[in-house]
């Protein structure tokens, strides 16, 4: 499967905070949460992301609380994929189970530009930047991980697990 | 096999290695008003109706409670009508609550040995008791509801050796802070962080608590301290079930190992906006500030509680500063009229608040406006984390918060003229 969107990019530790305040934490779905995504860090931002935009981040992205409305706001605010230097161990889980396809590739975080258009296959993990040529093998899923992802989720692959198929 | 190691070992029937992926039983799962609505709708999804065990479920309503505003109080309501419906245990209504990770172990909740899952991310508290318990979202937790299990990456262990003699004023959170600020929010991702050494031993268990609950903030999967008689003390006064003590083996091997002289140690602020952004207390500057916040799952216990009024007795809170108490559970806040704080901070000037997570992150009950700044006992000083997105949090233990909110400014206690001057 290919995503292509234009890029975003942030800097290191991006936390929960700041992907989405705990003052919209009265709120839990993905199509509530998406109009404040990154409010505190550039309040206009969620009217500027479009469906299928990409985030490009450093290290340690999502690192804070674990806020499942993080990820779920991203989502929610059509960003296709986050890649990152590096997660948060609390948000990959998060992003994993809630379908929000992550990459890891340290190359490719430092040299995509702001506003590049990206492509990312994810099936192979290869990330081309379609504005400079550039190309980059991202970290490949563990097998379990992929097991999620290919479930469509860990709520899917539980009812797979419990129910031996039949869901 | 190192303490982590053990622990997982133990549940699992069989000996683990770090990286190894297992598929956990669990002795406890924990959430909370903000994180439960999610886990509730995603606990439904699954299908199996009723929780895996109504005595190893926990829901506490911490965060937005007292009940902020309407979709706060619907959000209770969920978790409310999910706990009968469940017929859960362990559910806590306003009123004979607490800050989930400062009730669940005064409460007997969690014993040593245990694997504790969370849908809060300072969950990794519990590894003060010798518990190996960590933070996750809210789907997670859902699963771990309906199956008791839990699948997890077995950590490496990042073992820190404390040793020398605190110097004063300085206590758990300063060593926690002056960790963190030396390895950075990302220097134990992944990895199970074990407090370890002579100056653990003779730090008392409030203290502990402090430090294993801010090991999420060097991106740790847990924060560990083996048992010994500091823990069984309070366990004989707190456990409510048996339990099994682990330590790491003498040919355990770690992955990184990190000793500290804590006697070079002076009392510790984060400055915005990351928890590794620290100063010593010495090295702050004449810093104006406008609130103080004492309290929070970090540092909401008795002896915090104890430390403030020490500082604050005799003393006022400067004119130009709002202090806000909170203890973190019904219980600290009883034990707090017994022995006579809360007249302390009263007498102060100061205001004390029931238990609440509140203005930690920014819920309610003590809200920063734009340019506002904030010494706070709290966990995090990230961009708006307590307000505006232009207001300042500034972290440290209860000595310097309580010392700042007489000075108007940020100060540790040996800046304090005597109460009588």
């Amino acid at each position: 499967m290919k995503l292509t969107g234009k890029a975003w990019v942030f800097g290191d530790n991006i936390d929960t905070d700041v992907i989405i305040p705990a003052r919209r934490l009265n709120m839990s779905t993905a199509e509530e949460l998406a109009k404040y995504v990154m409010e505190d860090l550039d309040p206009s931002l969620a009217g500027k992301i479009e469906p299928g935009d990409i985030f490009v981040a450093g290290k340690n992205f999502g690192c804070g609380s674990s806020r499942e409305h993080a990820p779920l706001a991203l989502k929610g605010a059509g960003v296709a994929c986050v890649i990152a230097e590096s997660f948060a161990r609390i948000f990959y889980r998060n992003a994993i189970n809630i379908g929000l396809p992550i990459l890891e590739s340290p190359e490719a975080a430092r040299r995509i530009r702001q506003g590049d258009r990206v492509t990312v296959d994810l099936s192979t993990g290869i990330i081309t930047d379609e504005t400079t040529g550039e190309q980059f093998q991202s970290e490949p899923y563990p097998e379990f991980i992929l097991q999620i992802i290919r479930a469509g989720g860990l709520i899917a692959k539980t009812r797979q697990d419990l129910l031996g198929g039949a869901a | 096999m190192t303490l982590a190691e053990a622990i997982l070992a133990a549940h699992v029937g069989a000996p683990v290695h770090p990286g190894q992926l297992i598929d956990v039983p669990v002795d406890l799962v924990l959430a909370n008003d903000i994180t439960a609505p999610i886990a509730i709708r995603e606990f439904e999804k699954i299908g199996v109706g009723k929780v895996f065990d109504r005595d190893k479920v926990v829901l506490v309503p911490d965060h937005f409670t007292p009940n902020k505003d309407i979709p706060s109080a619907e959000q209770c309501q969920q978790v409310r009508l999910f706990a009968r419906r469940q017929e859960l245990t362990h559910y806590f209504e306003v009123g004979r609550l607490g800050i989930e990770h400062v009730l669940l172990p005064e409460q007997g909740l969690v014993v040593p040995g245990d694997v504790v899952v969370g849908a809060d991310s300072h969950t990794c508290t519990y590894g003060a008791l010798g518990a190996f318990a960590t933070g996750m979202g809210s789907t997670d937790i859902a699963v771990a509801m309906a199956t008791g299990r839990i699948w997890m990456k077995v950590p490496p262990t990042f073992r820190f050796i404390y040793r020398g003699e605190r110097r004063p004023w300085v206590g758990g959170k300063d060593l926690i802070l002056y960790t963190i600020g030396k390895i950075g929010v990302d220097g134990a991702r992944y990895m199970a962080m074990e407090f370890a050494g002579p100056a653990i031993e003779s730090l008392p268990m409030d203290d502990r608590f402090t430090m294993s609950n801010m090991a999420i903030e060097a991106g740790g999967k847990a924060g560990l301290i083996a048992v010994d008689d500091v823990t069984r003390a309070y366990l004989a006064e707190h456990a409510r079930r048996p339990y099994r003590e682990f330590r790491s083996d003498p040919d355990a091997v770690f992955a990184e190992t990190l000793e500290i002289d804590v006697s070079e140690i002076e009392p510790q602020v984060a400055f915005p906006h990351l928890p590794s952004n620290t100063r010593p207390i010495s090295q702050v500057g004449n810093i104006p500030i406008d609130q103080v916040v004492i309290g929070s799952c970090t540092n909401g216990r008795i002896g915090d509680m104890r430390l403030a009024a020490e500082i604050l007795r005799g003393r006022s809170v400067h004119p130009n500063v709002r202090c806000i108490v909170i203890p973190g559970s019904q219980e600290v806040m009883r034990q707090m009229i017994r022995e006579g704080l809360a007249e302390v901070f009263l007498d102060a000037g100061a205001a004390i608040s029931t238990p609440t997570c509140g203005p930690c992150l920014g819920g309610h009950m003590g809200i920063l406006a734009a340019g506002e700044r904030c010494v706070s006992t709290t966990n995090r000083n990230f961009i708006g984390r307590m307000g505006h997105r232009t207001s300042e949090v500034y972290l440290a233990g209860p000595a310097v918060a309580a010392a700042s909110a007489v000075l108007g400014r940020i100060a540790g206690p040996d800046e304090l003229p005597a109460p009588w001057a």
